[in-house]
């Protein structure tokens, strides 16, 4: 961290950073990255019907998952609250809810359609999967034509909410790509944007110096409360030292030995920025503009799935040996400092910073390079993850159901 | 020059091999970031991209300092140039 200041310095001709981007204006004054028209199942069983509807209706997609039956207390809050948020994220143009029963899926709707944006929830029970199918196809149809005729308008840069999350890290990831992020954020956090990063468990050994990044005593208390929280979970369920869960397998190989050393890499991501407030897992941030801790899970997918929840539109997703996860609907932007992993598996990376090792770029240039890359697929233009089809939107579960 | 190892901070034990790989007894060119300063090491094991150096001699109790902080201990002597990983130091936490 403290040397990439000094790189600063030296490359004094920072590149010019765009005032705005081109977006999709939705009706509670948030804007999009992207114009998706998902149809969203409430529960596990409705995942058959809600993909019979995506694919009967062309530039639909589903949301399958593996939750939401007999749920309950803050575990089913924070499925409605995922729900929810997927369905309210300013990517999303419209909504085709389905559940098994009227009375969740009607709690749903009624959430979503507090953005303004057209929302429709369908029941099967009584019905059946065919019936339910063929209403919700029609009214999928009208909605996804009815989205295809928006069109991206200017959009100041401060409707970008960018969420951060990093995985298969190695060594590379604390000496380049998370810096590039870090940098990133201090150049756009001027602009009034939204920023978010997690993995609460992954600041393990780094915790004491991510509490003092809290801008008040208050935001540094409440992330203290919630990482010493998850570490006595982790600590209750541990049945070995976790040396096949953290690091993980791929960080090992990848030269990262400890969860400290992994924690202080991973801590490269906020570069400079302190945090404003703690958030609960896909919480909505609401203290306006600024970098925001969200408790989260580091598993990449569970992650995104959250802060997309939340209303971020944009992820940057630093990757060492080559995670390859995407979402639905937040498109997920990799960069990766390893050139190993450029060289082997390039088609999963969008933005390459491996230069920075060689010295052949320094970390302002880098920087710019991601703004570059950011502001292209803000734009519209689809990431690998999106080109190759990945879709993880992984629920996070905190116990077993009733 | 062309830098073989990445050192985040002047405290630091140990540095980041940064090329596919260096090989037993080949002088390395090393960066500091933090100060943006050099130096140079004689290597003992071949050592991948991304895998870690010993800087100095270090005994078993010590702390593995990496970006100034602690991020592990020593749990089997490492002589300086030697690979430094999994099989000679632990987290402290967990």
């Amino acid at each position: 961290m403290f040397m990439f200041t000094m790189l600063k310095q030296r490359n004094g001709s920072f590149m010019e950073i765009p005032k705005s981007f081109l977006g999709y204006k939705r009706e509670n004054g948030r804007a999009g990255t992207r114009n998706h028209v998902i149809i969203l199942p409430v529960d596990d069983i409705s995942n058959a019907c809600a993909e019979a509807v995506a694919n009967n209706i062309k530039g639909t997609i589903a949301l399958p998952h593996s939750y939401g039956r007999l749920q309950f207390g803050a575990d089913l809050e924070l499925h409605f609250r995922t729900m929810i948020g997927t369905g309210c994220n300013p990517n999303v143009a419209a909504v085709i809810v389905i559940g098994i029963e009227p009375k969740w899926t009607k709690k749903i709707v009624d959430g979503i359609a507090k953005t303004g944006k057209p929302v429709e929830g369908f029941h099967i029970e009584r019905t059946g999967d065919i019936g339910t199918t063929m209403n919700a196809s029609k009214k999928a149809q009208e909605f996804v034509m009815w989205a295809s005729e928006k069109q991206r308008e200017e959009c100041p840069m401060s409707d970008l909410w960018i969420s951060v999350k990093c995985g298969e890290s190695d060594t590379t990831s604390g000496l380049a790509a998370n810096p590039t992020v870090g940098n990133l954020m201090d150049k756009l956090e001027p602009l009034g944007v939204h920023l978010c990063f997690g993995e609460t468990s992954e600041l393990t050994g780094a915790e004491q110096v991510c509490a003092t990044r809290g801008a008040t005593k208050e935001a540094s208390e409440k992330f203290m409360k919630t990482w010493s929280s998850y570490n006595d979970f982790i600590l209750k369920e541990a049945t070995d030292d976790l040396s096949e869960s953290q690091p993980t397998a791929g960080n090992i190989a990848g030269g990262l030995t400890t969860i400290e050393e992994k924690a202080f890499g991973n801590f490269q991501k906020i570069g400079n920025c302190k945090f404003i407030d703690v958030l609960e897992p896909a919480e909505e941030p609401t203290k306006g503009k600024g970098l925001y801790f969200m408790d989260t899970s580091s598993a990449a997918a569970e992650c995104v799935t959250l802060q997309a929840a939340a209303g971020f539109n944009i992820h940057l997703f630093p990757t060492g040996q080559g995670n390859i996860v995407g979402n639905p609907i937040e498109p997920v932007v990799k960069l990766t400092a390893n050139p190993l992993t450029v060289k082997g598996m390039g088609e999963h990376i969008d933005c390459d910073v491996s230069k920075i090792l060689s010295r052949e770029m320094n970390l302002s240039e880098a920087g710019d390079e991601l703004i570059k890359t950011t502001l292209r697929v803000a734009n519209g233009r689809l990431t690998c993850a999106e080109a190759l089809g990945h879709r993880e939107f992984v629920m996070t579960k905190l116990y077993r159901s009733a | 020059m062309a830098t073989d190892i990445i050192i985040h901070d002047k405290k630091d034990n140990v540095g980041v091999v940064v090329i596919e790989k260096i090989t037993p007894k080949q002088d390395c060119a090393c960066w500091i970031m933090e100060d943006d300063s050099s130096t140079n090491i004689q290597s003992l094991d071949e050592i991948p991209l991304g895998h870690k150096i010993a800087m100095v001699d270090l005994n078993e109790g010590d702390t593995i300092l990496k970006y100034g902080h602690d991020i592990g201990k020593v749990v089997k002597s490492i002589k300086k140039g030697e690979h430094v990983h999994v099989h000679n130091v632990k987290t402290k936490k967990w």
